[in-house]
C-alpha cells in the first residue's frame, strides 16, 4: 500500500494511531484496480466501490476495462476483466496512471495486469485460483507466488475462496453459486483497508436480491467476512488507509457514467424543449446503455425504438423530427457508417435531429469495448456531397449531461442533425456529478411554423438561417420535402446551378453561424507562452493533469479543449497563434490535427497512440517535454 | 364499397367533420414528370380520387416514399409529402407514426426499393403492424436506373445488367407480407381503375399495416409485363377477383373455380364431373391463420387465375397504439416524469 504520486505532487501522509492496535494512515489519492475472470463480477465490485467512495465524498474517476467476449473460457487470459478507480482527496481527472493496489482474482489476471502494478505496489491475489490448471490457462509455468517473480511487489496471499466459502456455511447453496459471492470477500477487505462503510453495499444488496434471500444472505456475509478479516488478522499489521473527502464545490452530487448522464441530458433537454424524445437505436456496443437507460423513462413521454438496423433507427428518428418531436439515434463507429446515408438526408431535408456516437476502437468491428477518438472524421465529413453536421464533444462523463442539452439547443435552433461525439472511455467511466437543479436550466423551446400566408418551406431565420419547421397536421402548410435539391426558398425540386451552388453555401453558412452563439475556447494558463496542449473529447483528464504538473514545475503550457468541433469556437484561431508551439494529443492518428492544420495553417504536432485505452498522465507530460525543447518533437 | 370499408366506417366517423373534399383537393401543383403512358398516372389518379373518403383533413395525410419513379408519387398530392432514400421510407413511416399516431401515413415504394434495398424495413414494419399503408408498384424492372432486373424479375429474365438472363427466383411480394405478419394484405392492377380504387380504399380503412401490390406497366423498359393476364380480353379468364365471403369463381362465363385438394389448389370447371360452387374455396379474407391466403399468394398463372383482391385482412393492436399503451400505462403507474426526481434520484450526497 505505499502511495504513488498523486497527479500534483506527493500525497500527505500523517500516520495516526488509532486504539491500540491499529493505524491509520491519511492518503490524498489512492487507486486500485480489481481485476478477474469476466465472470469473478469485477465490474460489480468496481461499481460498488466507487460509488462507495462517491457517496463518501471522495472526487473520483473510473476505467471499467472488460473483454468483448461475455463469458471467455474460465482462467482464460483473453477473459480477464478490470476495473480501476482513482479517489481521491483533492480534485483529479483521471482514474491514474498506475494501480497503488491490485486485486487479482486468479492467475490471468495476475499475468495481463501485474506488469501496470509499480514495485512496491500492493498486490492483493486470491491464492485459492492458483491451481496447476490456471496458472497453465494463464500460460505460467511455474508459480509466480513461489518462484520468486512477484518480489518487487507488495503481495498479499490471501485463499479468498476458501475463507468465502466456510463464511458461507450452511447456506442452501452449491458449492459454485457460494464462489460466485467471492467478489465481495474481496470488496470487504478494500472496504476495511480504506475505512468504508459497508452500508451502502448492504443495501444495493437487500435491493437486488430481495426475492432471493438466501443469495442476499450470501453475499452479506461474504462482504462482511471479507471486511472481518481485514480488521481481525495480522496480515495488513492492523494498518489501513483514510481518503478524506474531497473539497468540491458545494452542491448535491450522484456518481455518474457518461453513458448516464447523456441519458438524463437528453431527457431534460426533451423537458427544456417542451416535445417529446424519440430515441430509435440499435444494440452496439458501447452504446446501448443509453437506450437501456432511455426505455425506463416512458413516464417523461420518450418513446424509444429498437429498429431492426442502424438505418432503421436513424430513419425513424428523422420521421419523429418530422413530425414534430425530437427524434434522435445512437450508436458506435460501425453503425455511424451505416446513418451517414441517412445524416445526408437530414442535412437536406434541414430537419432537427441528434446523432450520438459512442466512439469505440476501429476499424470494422475492430475492439468493440475498448476506447478510441477515430471517428471524428467520419461524422466530419462521411457523407456523400458538401453534407455540414454540427459536432459537439463532452470531455468528462458529468459534461454528457450538458453537450447533450447543447446537442439539442443547436439541433432545434438551427434546424440541423447534430453529431454528439462520446467514446468508450466516457461511456462507461465515471465520477462525482454536480446535479443541476432543473429551474435554473435555460429553455431551448423553438416554435413550429403555423402562418400559411408567409409560409415557405426553404425561407430561411436571418440570424440563425433555419428554415421553417412545418409539420403534418398544420393547416395550409401542406408541401412535400425529399433528398433532391431544394430551389432556395420555395423548396421545389431544382436542377439549376446556380441554386445548387447557392444551397450548398447556405448548408455550409448555417452551420458557420452556429459559431456566433457558443463560448469562446478557454485556456488553462498563460495567455500566451512556449506550448499549447490542445485536446478534445475523454483526453481531457489526462492533458489537465499534465498541464498541472508542467505548470507547478514553471513550464510555460496552457490547456484548451475543444468542446465544439464543427463549428470550432470564434476565437479559436487566435488562441492557437498565441503559443510557440501545438501539441494535440488524440486516440487517432491525427485527426483534429488535419482539421486544425487544414484550418488555420498551422504546424500542430500530434501525439498519437492507440492502444484501446486512454492516455496516462506521464505520456502527455512527457510528449510536452519534447515539444518544449528547441528542436524537440512527438514521434 | 368492400366489408372492409364498412368495416372500418366507424374510423373515419370518428374524425372531425370537415368540408367535404374531392379529388382535385389532392392534386400538387406541381408537374407530373412521369414517362408518358407509364402506369404511375393511373395509381396516382386512383390515390387522389380515393382520399377523400377517408375523411382525414388534407394536412393530416403524409405521403413517405423512398427511390424510384414510385418515389416521386409524394410531389404529386397536395397533402405533406416526404421522398426520403432508397428502400427506407417504412423506417420514416415509422418513427413519424410511433410519435404522431394521429396522421394518416402513406408509404409508396417500388418492387426494387421495397423489396431489395429496403427488404429488411418491409419485413419489420408488417410484423410489427406499423399503421401505414405502403403501396408498392410492381414493374419487375429498375426504370429509374434504366432497365436492370429487379426481385421480381422472372428467372431468367434478359436486362441491361443480366445479358444472359437472371439467375436469382424472383420473390413473390405478397407471399413475404404474408409471413412478415402483414396484417392488411392485397393486389391490383394499375389498368383496372375501378378495382385499384376499392383496393386502395380497402387499404386505407385498415387500422395497421397493410401491404398493397399493384401491378404496374413499365412502357419504356419492361412494357408488357403483365399483359399476358392483365389486358382487358384475357383477364376474366386469367384472373380470379377475391371477394370476401364468396366462392372464388373466375372465367368470362364464370365457370370455372378454385378447389382446394390436400394443401394444392386446384382449377375446377364449375357442372363437369359434378363439381359445384359448394365445393369451391370460399374467401375469408379475416381468417386468422395465413396458410389460405398464402397458398392463394401463390398461384400464377398460367396455370392458375392471378388473384387481386384483399387476400388477407386481419385486427392486431398497432405499433403505435402499443407504444402509447406502453407510456400511458408507466404514467399511471409511476406518475408523470418529474425531472427533479429523477435527477437528484439514486445515491446522492452533499458537498458544502
Amino acid at each position: 500500500m505505499i502511495p504513488q504520486e498523486a497527479e500534483t505532487g506527493p500525497v500527505t501522509t500523517d500516520i495516526v494511531t488509532r486504539d491500540q492496535a491499529e493505524v491509520v494512515q491519511d492518503l490524498d489519492r489512492v487507486t486500485i484496480r480489481f481485476c478477474g475472470d469476466s465472470g469473478d463480477g469485477m465490474q460489480l465490485t468496481g461499481t460498488q466501490f466507487t460509488s462507495t467512495a462517491a457517496v463518501y465524498g471522495n472526487d473520483i474517476a473510473t476505467l471499467p476495462d472488460y473483454p468483448a467476449e461475455i463469458r471467455a473460457p474460465a482462467g482464460s487470459l483473453p477473459g480477464v476483466s478490470g476495473f480501476q478507480i482513482s479517489f481521491s482527496s483533492s480534485d483529479i481527472h483521471t482514474p491514474g496512471d498506475a494501480p497503488d493496489v491490485l486485486v487479482a482474482m486468479n492467475p490471468a489476471a495476475l499475468r495481463t495486469n501485474v506488469a501496470d502494478l509499480p514495485p512496491g505496489g500492493a498486490l492483493i491475489v486470491n491464492k485459492d485460483a492458483f491451481s496447476t490448471a490456471n496458472l497453465t490457462k494463464a500460460g505460467y509455468a511455474t508459480d509466480p507466488l513461489s518462484d520468486g517473480s512477484l518480489s518487487s511487489w507488495n503481495v498479499f496471499e490471501i485463499p479468498i475462496s476458501t475463507l468465502n466459502e466456510r463464511a458461507l456455511d450452511g447456506l442452501d447453496m452449491t458449492s459454485k453459486q457460494k464462489d460466485l459471492t467471492k467478489n465481495f470477500f474481496a470488496l470487504g477487505i478494500m472496504f476495511w483497508l480504506y475505512e468504508r462503510s459497508m452500508e451502502p453495499t448492504l443495501r444495493w444488496v437487500d435491493q437486488k436480491f430481495a426475492a432471493k434471500p438466501v443469495s442476499a444472505e450470501a453475499n452479506k456475509r461474504a462482504l462482511k467476512a471479507g471486511y472481518a478479516f481485514g480488521e481481525t488478522t495480522e496480515i495488513f499489521h492492523h494498518q489501513h488507509y483514510r481518503v478524506k473527502p474531497a473539497h468540491l464545490p458545494p452542491g448535491i452530487y450522484r456518481n455518474i457514467t457518461g453513458n448516464e448522464a447523456a441519458a438524463l441530458g437528453f431527457v431534460t433537454a426533451s423537458k427544456l424543449a417542451g416535445r417529446d424524445l424519440f430515441y430509435g437505436s440499435y444494440p452496439i456496443t458501447p452504446a446501448s446503455d443509453i437506450l437501456h437507460q432511455l426505455s425506463t423513462y416512458k413516464n417523461f413521454g420518450v418513446r424509444t425504438f429498437q429498429a431492426e438496423d442502424e438505418i432503421a433507427a436513424i430513419g425513424s428518428a428523422i420521421g419523429a423530427s418530422y413530425g414534430g418531436a425530437m427524434g434522435m439515434t445512437a450508436s458506435s463507429g460501425p453503425g455511424i457508417a451505416l446513418k451517414l446515408e441517412a445524416m445526408g438526408l437530414a442535412v437536406m431535408v434541414e430537419l432537427p435531429l441528434v446523432v450520438v456516437d459512442v466512439q469505440r476502437a476501429g476499424p470494422s468491428t475492430g475492439m468493440p469495448t475498448k476506447n478510441e477518438q477515430s471517428d471524428l472524421l467520419q461524422v466530419m465529413f462521411g457523407r456523400n456531397g458538401d453534407a455540414p453536421v454540427p459536432v459537439v464533444a463532452p470531455a468528462t462523463p458529468g459534461e454528457c449531461f450538458d453537450y447533450a442539452i447543447e446537442a439539442w439547443r443547436i439541433a432545434l435552433r438551427h434546424m440541423t442533425p447534430v453529431v454528439f461525439l462520446s467514446d468508450a472511455f466516457l461511456a462507461s467511466g465515471s465520477e462525482p456529478w454536480r446535479i443541476p437543479e432543473p429551474d435554473d436550466l435555460p429553455s431551448i423551446a423553438v416554435k413550429g411554423w403555423t402562418d400559411r400566408e408567409t409560409f415557405h418551406p426553404y425561407d430561411r431565420d436571418p440570424v440563425t438561417l433555419a428554415r421553417p419547421w412545418a409539420v403534418p397536421g398544420t393547416p395550409g402548410l401542406e408541401h412535400r420535402i425529399g433528398g433532391l435539391e431544394k430551389a432556395d426558398i420555395t423548396g421545389n425540386i431544382s436542377y439549376d446551378p446556380e441554386n445548387h451552388h447557392r444551397m450548398t453555401q447556405l448548408r455550409a453558412q448555417k452551420v458557420a453561424v452556429i459559431a456566433d452563439d457558443i463560448p469562446d475556447l478557454q485556456v488553462f494558463g498563460p495567455e500566451r507562452g512556449d506550448l499549447l496542449i490542445l485536446g478534445w473529447g475523454s483526453t481531457y483528464g489526462a492533458i489537465r493533469s499534465a498541464v498541472e504538473r508542467l505548470q507547478a514545475q514553471g513550464d510555460s503550457v496552457a490547456h484548451a479543449h475543444l468542446r465544439h468541433l464543427n463549428p470550432f469556437p470564434r476565437n479559436t484561431g487566435d488562441v492557437l497563434a498565441s503559443y510557440r508551439r501545438v501539441l494535440i494529443p488524440e486516440i487517432n492518428m491525427g485527426q483534429l490535427r488535419l482539421l486544425i492544420r487544414g484550418r488555420y495553417l498551422v504546424d500542430a504536432v500530434g501525439l498519437n497512440r492507440v492502444r484501446g485505452k486512454p492516455y496516462r498522465i506521464s505520456e502527455i507530460e512527457d510528449a510536452a517535454r519534447l515539444m518544449l525543447e528547441p528542436e524537440g518533437t512527438v514521434r | 364499397m368492400t366489408d372492409a370499408v364498412t368495416g372500418a366506417a366507424s374510423i373515419a366517423a370518428t374524425a372531425n367533420p370537415l368540408p367535404i373534399l374531392n379529388r382535385k383537393d389532392f392534386v400538387s401543383d406541381q408537374e407530373v414528370r412521369w414517362c408518358p403512358g407509364c402506369g404511375d398516372y393511373s395509381i396516382l389518379a386512383q390515390t387522389q380520387k380515393v382520399m377523400p373518403d377517408f375523411g382525414y383533413p388534407r394536412e393530416n395525410i403524409v405521403f413517405i416514399s423512398g427511390i424510384g419513379c414510385s418515389g416521386r408519387l409524394p410531389y404529386y398530392m397536395n397533402t405533406y409529402g416526404f421522398h426520403s432514400i432508397h428502400g427506407r421510407a417504412p423506417t420514416l413511416a415509422t418513427g413519424l407514426k410511433a410519435s404522431r399516431p394521429d396522421l394518416m401515413v402513406w408509404v409508396i415504394t417500388g418492387d426494387g426499393d421495397a423489396l431489395s434495398i429496403g427488404g429488411n424495413h418491409v419485413l419489420h414494419s408488417m410484423r410489427r403492424n406499423v399503421d401505414i399503408k405502403l403501396v408498392m408498384f410492381n414493374n419487375r424492372i429498375y426504370g429509374l436506373t434504366k432497365g436492370q432486373a429487379s426481385p421480381t424479375s422472372e428467372f431468367g429474365k434478359k436486362t441491361k445488367s443480366t445479358p444472359a438472363g437472371t439467375i436469382d427466383m424472383p420473390i413473390v411480394p405478397l407471399s413475404v407480407a404474408i409471413t412478415a405478419e402483414a396484417t392488411f394484405v392485397a393486389r391490383s392492377v394499375d389498368t383496372h381503375t375501378e378495382h385499384l380504387q376499392e383496393t386502395l380504399t380497402a387499404a386505407g380503412f385498415h387500422k395497421g399495416s397493410a401491404f398493397v401490390e399493384v401491378l404496374q406497366n413499365c412502357n419504356i423498359f419492361n412494357d408488357g409485363a403483365w399483359r399476358s393476364f392483365t389486358d382487358k380480353d384475357v383477364r376474366d379468364d386469367s384472373m380470379l377477383i377475391l371477394k370476401h365471403g364468396e366462392p372464388m369463381i373466375f372465367g368470362k362465363d364464370r365457370d370455372k373455380g378454385i378447389r382446394l385438394r390436400g394443401f394444392t389448389p386446384e382449377v375446377v370447371q364449375l357442372g363437369v364431373d359434378g363439381v359445384s360452387e359448394a365445393d369451391l374455396l370460399v374467401h375469408d379474407e379475416t381468417a386468422e391463420d395465413p396458410t389460405l391466403s398464402y397458398i392463394l399468394s401463390r398461384m400464377w398463372a398460367p396455370r392458375f387465375p392471378v388473384p387481386v383482391g384483399v387476400f388477407r385482412r386481419v385486427s392486431r393492436p398497432t405499433h403505435d397504439q402499443l407504444v402509447q399503451g406502453q407510456i400511458d400505462d408507466a404514467v399511471a403507474r409511476q406518475g408523470a416524469g418529474d425531472l427533479r426526481t429523477l435527477l437528484f434520484g439514486g445515491e446522492t450526497w452533499q458537498a458544502s
